[in-house]
């Protein structure tokens, strides 16, 4: 076995888990074509046509008139843009947390919300604007810093109470659930004693996928880039995980290492992501799991294609969101649920794939 | 000297009870010991503490160079059998298979064509060549513990910790697997210590026996030495009787073992 005997034939048969051009070549297009409906899509009527033109305008270098009136301009490159990158973003981290967690907990039902971020944000979120600090906007606006700040409190704190207790993921995921119980407790109370702001603190928990201008992708952005960069490269790590702490130990992977790295990055993005639209659920659930039933289990196809298609899931619910009521918004979380749930149930029962 | 093992004086206390107690063994590159003792003698718990994931006192040695307390370091000395592994849902043979290179590409590293090549290879000697593309989810419990085997192969350690490598097996296939790890032993040196359940199978394979009851080594040597009727009635409360063929010692149960006093 030292030398290998001639193999080259059979090697060029066998060949490990491979992210396919195909699957990448569907989640770009897929991404592409949400991207352009909810360009084109909106209570304001403008031509496919010319939405494409103006896009193209807006590459350096490529000089086109799209015909579009100022307004028009304004509504595609300053409204619908914005909103589509960050819709984008959002669903993309929110997914690929979600899948970063499953992978690193080894457990189908983590998502990015399992270590308190939700209730943790939802807390900061109530806080500053029972206090009323919510009224401004831009890269200073309180909520989202309060969200951000409760939601990474809540994991920090989670962390500390599960890894007293031992090594293993149960116990964290349990800290995990006290931490959170507590904190949706303060923020029942806080919301009791505020009961002027209920509506106002509902709306932002339901979340959305509003902007103003480019703020909130600008906010986004870094966290998200952090969060994919870090989090793919850890792709195989949590795929050596798969077998258990024990055994990825003696296969030279130090468990709690990689566990931790993953957890950190994926509660960043996360967090961030919650904090400019607020508590979409579902999403970090049903994504990563479609991804699985319908290309595999290996982190290395399940953690990329939940970017590109969690990024195309938030920019359709999305629009569904801004499109079914005539001048007003459905709540983006309502959505994601109402669209997500059924359609992940027709996915659970058609595939064949055994993944957990 | 790689795939030199050397246990000194290790004790392992799990809660209050001592589950391991001044276990010393010696292997010298290319040895074979066979560990054998009753359930809870602590077999496991010993493989368990040379991995690193037991606490233990005493001193283990893994070879020149190997730095224990790294987990890559650790991994490129040492491969290391589970008597239960854990099987993930979903993942082909030939992706589980691979995760024994972990240790020498890293993690972030994408498979070679000299890893899969000595995947193939492995895959071949282990009659499991037509697999690659099966779920090991899917296959039946001695083909997964050929598949596990198969990852702690292509790990290319020089020293190999079975637990229990043949349980799930039928008789053709326990001796293709312990006659693999007897070839590979010959070929590469490869230093082995199986904890085995079968004292026939014990005794035969490998050049010397340690019999561990009670946490302790109670006996330790050539398989005729350790493994009589005396040993086996005091530490495994069985009544047996030995009958010498030339391979070794062959155990035989005898029946009607109600009109013995237990010991």
């Amino acid at each position: 076995m030292t030398e290998p005997r001639p193999v080259e034939a059979r090697v060029e048969s066998l060949q490990g888990t491979r992210l396919g051009f195909g699957a990448v070549a569907a989640g770009l297009l897929a991404v592409v074509a949400a991207s352009f409906a909810g360009l084109v899509i909106g209570p304001f009527d403008i031509p496919a046509g010319d939405v494409l033109r103006e896009l193209l305008d807006g590459v350096p270098g490529i000089d086109v008139d799209s015909g579009l009136s100022r307004t028009e301009e304004a509504v595609v490159d300053d409204l619908r843009l914005p909103r589509v990158v960050l819709g984008l973003m959002v669903g993309a981290t929110l997914s690929l947390s979600g899948a970063a967690y499953q992978g690193a907990f080894r457990n189908p039902l983590a998502d990015p919300y399992l270590l308190g971020i939700a209730a943790g944000a939802g807390l900061g979120a109530t806080i500053a604007i029972t206090e009323g600090l919510g009224d401004g906007s831009g890269l200073l606006d309180p909520v989202p810093l309060a969200a951000f700040i409760g939601g990474l409190g809540a994991v920090w704190i989670s962390y500390l109470a599960g890894h007293i207790g031992g090594r293993s993921t149960v116990t964290l995921i349990l800290a995990g659930v006290a931490v959170a119980s507590f904190l949706t407790a303060c923020q029942t109370y806080v919301l009791q004693a505020n009961s002027d702001v209920i509506r106002e603190v509902f709306n932002w928990i339901l979340g959305r996928i509003a902007t103003s201008g480019w703020n909130e992708p600008k906010l986004l952005a870094p966290y998200f880039l952090i969060t994919l960069v870090v989090v793919l490269r850890y792709a195989r790590a949590l795929d050596v995980l798969a077998v258990g702490d024990e055994e990825a130990a003696s296969l030279g992977v130090n468990p709690q290492r990689v566990r931790l790295i993953v957890v950190v990055a994926a509660s960043l993005g996360a967090a961030a992501a919650v904090s400019v639209s607020g508590l979409i659920g579902f999403v970090g659930i049903i994504v990563p799991h479609t991804v699985r039933l319908v290309f595999g289990a290996s982190n290395r196809v399940v953690l990329p294609l939940s970017v590109l298609f969690g990024g195309t899931f938030m920019v359709a619910a999305d629009l569904v969101a801004r499109s079914v009521l005539d001048g007003a918004e459905l709540p983006i979380g309502v959505v994601t649920a109402f669209i997500g749930a059924p359609f992940f149930a027709v996915v659970l029962r058609s595939s064949r794939r055994e993944v957990w | 000297m790689t795939g030199r093992l050397r246990i000194r004086n290790v004790s392992v206390d799990l809660g209050d009870a001592p589950v391991l107690q001044d276990v010393s063994l010696d292997l010298e590159p290319g040895a074979w010991v066979n560990v054998i003792g009753p359930n809870g003698a602590g077999k496991t718990t010993l493989l368990r503490a040379i991995l690193g994931a037991v606490d233990h006192t005493g001193e283990i040695d893994l070879g020149e160079g190997t730095d224990r307390g790294d987990a890559m370091s650790r991994a490129r000395a040492l491969a290391y059998l589970p008597q239960t592994p854990t099987i993930p849902a979903g993942v082909p043979v030939i992706d589980y298979v691979l995760l024994g290179r972990t240790p020498h590409r890293g993690v972030f590293a994408a498979d070679s064509r000299g890893d899969l090549a000595l995947a193939s290879d492995v895959l071949e000697r282990l009659d499991l060549a037509g697999f690659a593309q099966r779920e090991v989810g899917s296959l039946s419990g001695g083909e997964r513990q050929r598949v596990v085997l198969a990852r702690a192969l292509v790990q290319q350690s020089a020293i190999l910790l079975l637990d229990e490598p043949t349980t799930a097996l039928d008789l053709g296939h326990q001796q293709d697997v312990l006659d693999l790890v007897d070839e590979l032993r010959t070929e590469r040196g490869l230093t082995v210590l199986a904890t085995l359940h079968d004292l026939t199978l014990a005794a035969r394979y490998g050049d010397r026996v340690a019999a561990l009851s009670g946490g302790r080594i109670v006996a330790h040597g050539p398989p005729r030495d350790v493994v009589t009727e005396e040993l086996i009635l005091t530490h495994f409360n069985a009544s047996v009787r030995i009958i010498d063929d030339v391979d070794g010692p062959v155990i035989v149960p005898v029946a009607g073992r109600t009109n013995q006093e237990p010991t």
